[in-house]
């Protein structure tokens, strides 16, 4: 039935990659997710799996020395954060493209400048386009479990894709927390040996990561895209497993108290929580208020989030990034533009929040869903609580 | 050829594009792209090889003679070979020359 520990949840992300028994695990350790590097080669080399850590030299050589080790038919999980994975930008679309289910844990950080090692979602927004599975996780559990659905995910034969589980850096990385770490055998049940598609093998020839000409470019996008789409159906289908063996449920895009809401929240990552409270607090006052949590990010849960809005009259998005010029944050621009088409759709505002760890708290929470109820939003998008 | 060159649609795209037929890009002639071709004069020519080791196509091969020869099924016409060769013994000519 799994133990029930207190673990800190980098930490914790290691356990969970172990209890996947990986192969091979490529990493560059960078603040906030350096425990989550240690702990891993720890791992290793304890004995406790039968596995190789690579010490690179960059987040560059970790992503590329990952997808070799994937290609030859390994189990492989790396990390990053930040200006890692910016530096793992260029081989990322590359991971994808090649099909190699590589399972990356982000202790989100933001990116520079100014320099700024602590908590938002500036660096994994930019990573949007690059052909990635992206988990959001809320709280530790979550860390744990999305880590070993990812491998699951990422290795089924009808999807062939890399997945990233995204945990808020220091707010979850750095904390201490209940967790229930499944046992080995549960594990073993849930998630079979990796079977490959392909392997670089001498007796076995096969080239990867061949030259695309403008004949076949195209639709070597056009399948990419497809498979990750597609691969939205599996994902529903291990989520109802995981909670059919582990009994904790899963969603797209959960809802919290929006049965009869015409104010919503929206948040992605460790704020859900906080929202949550602020949520209860506003239903004591009478406010007929909710929230809804995104836990999957790509492939973007269109259906869900369709379903989710029904009888919503005012959406306030939240995003921990900005898009520079733009529309407004990253969530925001893609949540409105999923809902264009729909006859009945809310206003939907947008504040920008929790930047470079900037603390946001309950009553942060309960004052932007008032200022949204009473629609007093002058421009597009906000951001909420910065001076001046 | 009986073999299709590329895949006529987006679902014969092999998952992650991989090729299971070992030297299949021999099948693409990229003698097509040349402007300039070498020419060799073989009575300058001291049978180095420094063409033949060299060619970053790797199209020059030694004949019968132990002269040196390109394949213009693959030379791209670039011209190192050329610039290569101390004893100048190969000159690059226009192909519509």
């Amino acid at each position: 039935m799994g133990k029930r520990v207190g673990m800190e949840v980098a930490i914790a992300s290691a356990e969970a990659a172990a209890l996947c028994k990986f192969d091979v695990a490529a990493v560059y350790p960078i603040t906030p997710q350096s425990h989550v590097a240690e702990h891993l080669s720890d791992i290793v080399n304890d004995g406790r799996v039968d596995a190789s850590f690579i010490t690179v030299e960059s987040e560059h050589s970790a992503l590329s020395s990952a997808m070799g080790a994937a290609a030859t038919g390994a189990r492989v999980v790396t990390a990053t954060s930040s200006q890692g994975l910016l530096y793992m930008s260029e081989v990322m679309p590359i991971t994808s493209a090649m099909r190699l289910p590589i399972v990356m844990l982000i202790a989100n950080r933001a990116v520079s400048g100014p320099i700024n090692i602590w908590n938002d979602h500036s660096d994994i927004m930019p990573m949007r386009d690059t052909g990635w599975i992206s988990f959001f996780a809320e709280n530790g559990q979550e860390v744990v479990d999305m880590t070993i659905q990812a491998f699951r995910v990422g290795e089924d034969r009808r999807v062939m894709l890399p997945v990233n589980v995204n945990m808020d850096g220091f707010q979850l990385t750095h904390m201490v927390e209940p967790i229930i770490m499944p046992d080995q055998e549960e594990v073993d049940r849930f998630l079979p040996s990796y079977i490959p598609y392909a392997t670089l093998h001498p007796d076995k020839v096969v080239s990867m990561g061949t030259l695309g000409m403008p004949e076949i470019y195209a639709e070597a996008q056009k399948s990419k895209d497809v498979a990750i789409v597609n691969s939205i159906d599996v994902i529903r289908e291990v989520w109802k497993e995981w909670e059919k063996q582990f009994g904790r449920k899963y969603e797209p895009i959960q809802a919290y108290r929006t049965e009869d809401a015409e104010i919503a929240l929206m948040t992605m990552g460790s704020m859900g929580e906080t929202a949550e409270i602020a949520v209860d607090e506003l239903r004591k006052q009478g406010m007929k208020v909710g929230l809804l949590k995104i836990k999957l990010w790509r492939p973007f849960p269109f259906d869900d989030l369709r379903k989710a809005i029904k009888g919503i009259k005012v959406l306030a998005v939240t995003d921990r990034a900005c898009s520079f010029g733009g529309p407004g944050g990253p969530v925001f621009s893609e949540i409105r533009s999923a809902l264009y088409d729909v006859p009945k759709r809310p206003k939907i505002v947008n504040y920008i929040i929790g930047l470079g760890g900037r603390d946001v708290q309950v009553e942060d929470f309960m004052e932007m869903a008032r200022k949204a109820a009473k629609g007093k939003l002058s421009e597009p998008y906000v951001f909420y609580g910065v001076r001046g | 050829m009986s073999e299709k060159k590329w895949p006529e649609t987006w679902q014969e795209v092999n998952p992650g594009c991989m090729v299971f037929r070992p030297g299949s890009a021999s099948e693409y002639h990229t003698g097509s792209w040349r402007a300039k071709r070498p020419i060799w004069d073989n009575s300058k020519c001291i049978k180095c090889g420094v063409c033949y080791i060299f060619c970053p196509e790797g199209c020059i091969a030694e004949d019968a003679d132990g002269f040196f020869v390109a394949n213009f099924d693959y030379c791209k016409g670039c011209g190192i070979c050329a610039h290569e060769c101390w004893p100048k013994a190969i000159a690059m000519v226009n192909e519509e020359d």
